[in-house]
This record gives C-alpha cells, structure tokens and sequence, in this order.
C-alpha cells in the first residue's frame, strides 16, 4: 500500500496507458506545456513528445470528434475535455457519432474512445462551473460511464477502459484531486463492471458514486455513533449498471438512501430508485429516499454552495426518517 | 470541357451520373408506393460532384459523406443492391438496415457513412486524417458536406485544426446555395466560401460543380496535393439541387425560372452533348448503358423485396460489447 493523491493516481494511469501502447496519446485542452489543468499530465510533453501529448485549440466538439475519428482509424486516443461544463459543447459528438455508429453501421465500425474529465461542485467556482451530468452521460446507450472514487479506481479504471472495443467517459470529481488515498499495488487494472460495497451494514443502503462517496462515508461514520449500521455502496459504474449489487444490499437493509450531486429532478439517483422499486420492492421497508442538489443553479458564496450540494448531514437525517 | 479525354473515360462518368439518378428516380417512385420511408434526400442535379471526384481517391482512402450520400456510395463501389436494401430497412442493406437513406456505411470501403447532423462528419474526419499521420501512412481522407455546414461551429474549428496540425483531408464543400431552404447570401455575412478556408491558411479552389471534367481535374490535382504535401485542402463545388430538400417541400425559398435555368446546365445533359460533339458517344452506346442500369436496378429492387428483416430479437446487437457482454 503507498499512500498518493488522487492526482498522482491518474497520472499513474495515464502515464502507464501510453508506456504500454504505442496507439494510445493524449488530446485536450491545456495537456501539454501547461501539465493538465489538474496536473494529471505534467512531465508528459517532455516524456512522451508532441506527436503524443497534443495540446488543441478550444474547439471540444472537434477535439472529441477528432478522437472519434482517430480511434476509427486504429488509435487508441485518450480525450481530455477540461470540465463537464465545457462538455457540452461536444454533447453533439458524444450521441450523434460516439455512442451510435456501432449500432447503426450494422456493427461495422467500432469506436475505442476514452474520455476523461473534471466534475463536481463543492470549489466555489460559480453556476458555469459546477455541475455534475455524468447522469445525462449515463442516458446514453452505447457508451460506458466510470466514476473513480478512489485512489485506486482512478489509476485502474483508465487501464481496464483502454481495453474495451467502445467508448468509455470518466468522470472524475475535481474535489477529489487533493485527496490521499492508499493504492493497491497488485491492482494495476481494475473490474469496470461491478459497484463496489466500502463499508458493510445492516440497517440501511447508502447509495452513491464519485464525490459524494466521501460524504456516504461519513453519513455512515455518524450514523454508526447513534447505533446505525449503515451499508455503503459505490456504484462506480453508471453504465452498464450493476443492479444486482444495488439489490442484494436493498434486500439486506430493506433501506435505502441514493445521494447524488446532480439536480433531483430527472437525476441518475432517480433511475436508481427505480429500478430498487422494479427489483425489491416487496423487501422495502420505507419508500426508497434521495439525497440530490437543490433545484438551483450552483451559487458561489460558500454558505449557499454548501447549502444546495447534499452533505453528511441531510444523509444522516434521510437514513433517520427512513429507520422511524 | 477539355478534349483530351478517350472514349472509355467519357463513357464512366457518363454513367456513374446515370446510375446515380436512374437509381433515385426509382427511390423516389418507390417511397411514393411506400416502400420506403423516413428521410428520401435525392442527389439528382449534384451527380457531376460524386461522379467526378469519388473515383480520385483510392481505396485505402477514406471518406466521409452526409444524409445526401447515395450517388457517393455508389460510385465508391458499394453494390446498388446493398443500398437499395438499405433504403428498404432490410438486414442485407450496407448497414444492415438500420440507418436508411441517411447512413450508408461500408468499412470494406472506408466508407464512414451517412452522417446526418450537419457538419458533424468534418471533425471525424480530422480525426481518421490525423490516425493515418500519426500511424505514417499515405492516405487521405475525403469530407464532404454542404453549404449549411460552413454556418457551424465545427466547420471553422475543424479547418483550423487540420491546417494547424497539417492533417490529409481533404474538405469538399458541395455548394448547392440553399442550406435546406435558406440561401447562402441570407445566412453567411462572407458567401464566398472557398475565402473562409484560406483564412485558416488552407489553398482552396472553387469548381464548376455542374461540369464533371471540371470536377475531376481539380479532385484529382487536390487529392494529390494532399497526399503529397500532407496539408489539408479544400474545394467548393458549385452545384444545384433539382428536387426538394427532402421528399416533399413546397420550395418556397426559390423560384421556378431560377431551378429551369440550373436545368439548363444538367450535368449529365451537358455532359451527354459534349460527348457526341466529340463522337465519343454514339446512341448505340447511350442506350447500352441506359438498359444496363435498367437491369441493374430491377436487379437491386428485387432484391430488397426478397431480402429478410432484421430479426427483433437482434435489436440490442451491436449497441456494444465489452463491459456489457461481462455482466
């Protein structure tokens, strides 16, 4: 176990991704000379060469359409798009192109895309900055959604996604950056398919994904001081998602809580909570609850962020309601 | 017109452009007795663009085409019946019947569709130019769109990148002058689109796009400009719509003197003239190749009508592999 930041743990990733392959380089906005806007790529313009670490213009739709094109062409291209706000201005690429020329090409062209980027709220950085749509990129059939939470995950995941034959988006939660973690060094590629339980329980699910993993955990850490045992779940995947881990822990705590820091209305929590009810219904004991953003544009005082984004506090009080 | 040109080279562009139009005559008779449905975009009045520049590029080469892409496809090889299925929404179709009028695909020609969001071929194919550079080989990727296009984002953003990078594609912008039903002078403060590709540094040349010879002097010196100078390049054609943007459209947008003068310059009309003018084609000839065609989509009609649908049980094919297949 070495102890690194998340940070550190994508570069990892990265920088082993582009020793292994020849195929594989670099493309987005601020990658090269500037290091990465969240320093995953820093050293690697000198390292890995110009030809491999292509700063582009600010032009998202044609960076990632390009990345289509070049993994059409036998490249195996890793997209950096700054952040998900900036995101969707290639919204366009990612539906029309990326995810639907398999099915729609009769099977004859694959797309073995990755793209990476920023998301999350919680650095008061304002309404244009702070959202969190990973769940819109989970609407999509023929992509798959990663959401590294861990130290871990987000060196291992970019690994396992340059294996898969589609294209595969990661979002990692730009609080995480500074986090420390503990890397397991056996694990340099990790399982891309399975949510992952980080902490046993009996009493209810804590569901959740990227960021807000964190918080779960602390929920439950609280919880645990007033005789709650509380599950944790990390869905890590959003596609394809791993409904049966979902409900096996919905069938052993008969509770269930889906916090995630997009809005409620139409949120991926809300697809979750769905498919519990489709699945376990007759094993709940209380209606499934969220735990989402407020319905409004992110606000940058801290006081009011701090307010709209789902914190350990409103988990606490959402696991207490459902317990009576 | 040039006359250098010998009987044989004539006579396959002459029916390229025929086969073009014979095959969407019939797509249009046949969505009229519903046969086929969705989107019907017909080419006829454009045939001299993919009649004359298609054929300058190899087949390692690639191209990118738009929703108004049959005469490209034909020409690039892909069977008349493969695409008549196609339109059918049968499971022998070039793209398995799936995509329709709108999205023929064939990767044993490299050929990437059939995509339909205008514009948004231009930065795919930046990309397939960019693999081929970096992966050191000669080829050059072909990206047609139309005059709607330039008025996009991607256009300009994809000039830009190709040129900074010096990407092998080669931009081929089918100017038919309305982007659906709105003139170019009514939607561009610059209408003079060869002008905006050399504001990214790019040599551009705007064609006759009604005059196939014209058309395939200037495709072939570009390809090669591209191939062997491995920088973009870009042509306008100038060419007319005969038909309606889609099947049916009331064309308000334009008149009627003004489609019959177009008329007048009919590539394939023109081209036909000059050909006997030239005693490069006889009536005999013209008719050989008219009954060819003939047969050749009473052949593709047949047999889009025996072809099988695609299983329902097939629908979740292909979305995609990988993690999904493990779970």
């Amino acid at each position: 176990m070495t102890k690194i930041t998340y940070r550190e743990a994508v570069r990892a990733g990265l920088r082993e991704a582009l020793r292994r392959d020849p195929r594989v380089f670099l493309m987005g906005e601020d990658v090269g000379k500037y290091g990465g806007t969240y320093a995953c790529s820093k050293g690697f313009l000198d390292e890995f060469g110009p030809e491999r670490i292509r700063d582009t213009p600010l032009s998202e739709s044609t960076f990632v359409g390009a990345g289509i094109g070049a993994a059409l062409g036998g490249m195996r291209p890793i997209v950096e798009v700054m952040t998900v706000n900036f995101s969707l201005l290639a919204l366009d690429q990612v539906l029309n192109n990326a995810a639907t020329l398999r099915h729609m090409s009769g099977g004859q062209f694959n797309v073995p895309l990755i793209v990476r980027m920023a998301t999350g709220a919680g650095r008061q950085v304002a309404a244009q900055h702070s959202h969190s749509l990973e769940g819109w990129y989970a609407h999509i059939p023929g992509i798959t959604v990663l959401t590294p939470a861990t130290v871990t995950d987000a060196r291992g995941m970019l690994l396992s996604a340059l294996q898969e034959p589609d294209p595969v988006f990661i979002f990692e939660h730009a609080y995480l950056y500074s986090m420390e973690g503990e890397l397991e060094e056996s694990q340099p590629a990790v399982d891309i398919s399975r949510a992952a339980v980080r902490r046993s329980g009996k009493d209810v699910s804590l569901i959740t994904f990227g960021g807000s993993l964190w918080k779960a955990l602390a929920a439950a850490t609280q919880l645990a001081q007033e005789g709650i045992e509380a599950e944790v779940l990390d869905l890590r995947v959003l596609r394809p998602l791993d409904i049966g881990t979902i409900l096996t822990s919905a069938r052993k705590t008969h509770r269930a809580v889906v916090i995630d820091e997009a809005w409620r209305a139409g949120s991926f929590a809300a697809e979750v909570s769905a498919q519990i009810m489709e699945g376990a219904f007759y094993d709940l004991d209380a209606p499934v609850a969220r735990v989402c953003s407020e319905e409004v544009p992110i606000p940058y005082p801290k006081h009011l962020e701090e307010a709209a984004l789902p914190q350990p506090d409103k988990i606490v009080k959402a696991a207490r309601t459902l317990l009576g | 017109m040039t006359t250098s040109l010998t009987r044989e080279q004539g006579l396959e562009l002459l029916r390229h452009m025929l086969r073009i139009r014979r095959f969407e005559e019939r797509a249009a008779e046949l969505y009229q007795r519903g046969k086929i449905h969705g989107f019907l975009h017909l080419y006829i009045g454009e045939e001299a663009v993919a009649a004359g520049s298609i054929p300058s590029f190899t087949n390692e080469d690639a191209i990118v085409a738009t929703y108004r892409e049959h005469g490209h496809a034909l020409v690039r090889g892909t069977s008349m019946n493969q695409l008549m299925a196609e339109l059918y929404g049968k499971a022998t179709g070039c793209a398995r019947g799936r995509g329709g009028s709108m999205h023929f695909f064939d990767a044993s020609r490299r050929f990437y569709g059939g995509l339909a969001i205008v514009a948004g071929g231009l930065p795919v194919a930046v990309g397939l130019a960019l693999a081929d550079k970096m992966q050191g080989r000669k080829r050059v990727t072909g990206c047609y769109f139309g005059d709607g296009a330039v008025a996009e984002g991607e256009f300009h953003e994809s000039l830009n990148l190709a040129a900074l990078w010096k990407l092998p594609v080669l931009f081929l912008c089918e100017n038919n002058l309305y982007a659906m039903g709105t003139a170019l002078a009514r939607h561009q403060s610059q209408p003079d689109i060869a002008a905006k590709a050399r504001a990214y540094a790019m040599g551009a040349d705007t064609v006759d796009g009604m005059d196939v010879l014209a058309v395939e002097t200037a495709t072939g010196r570009a390809v090669e400009l591209v191939r062997n100078g491995n920088r973009p390049y870009f042509l306008e054609y100038r060419t007319y719509r005969f038909r309606a943007h889609s099947m049916y459209d009331a064309e308000l947008y334009r008149t009627k003197d003004e489609v019959d003068d177009w008329k007048r310059r009919d590539p394939i009309a023109t081209f036909e003239q000059h050909l006997r003018q030239t005693r490069l084609l006889r009536d005999q000839e013209l008719q050989q190749i008219e009954a060819a065609i003939a047969s050749e989509i009473e052949d593709a009609v047949a047999f889009a009508e025996a072809a099988p649908w695609e299983p329902v049980e097939d629908l979740n094919k292909d979305v995609c592999t990988g993690v999904r297949r493990k779970t």
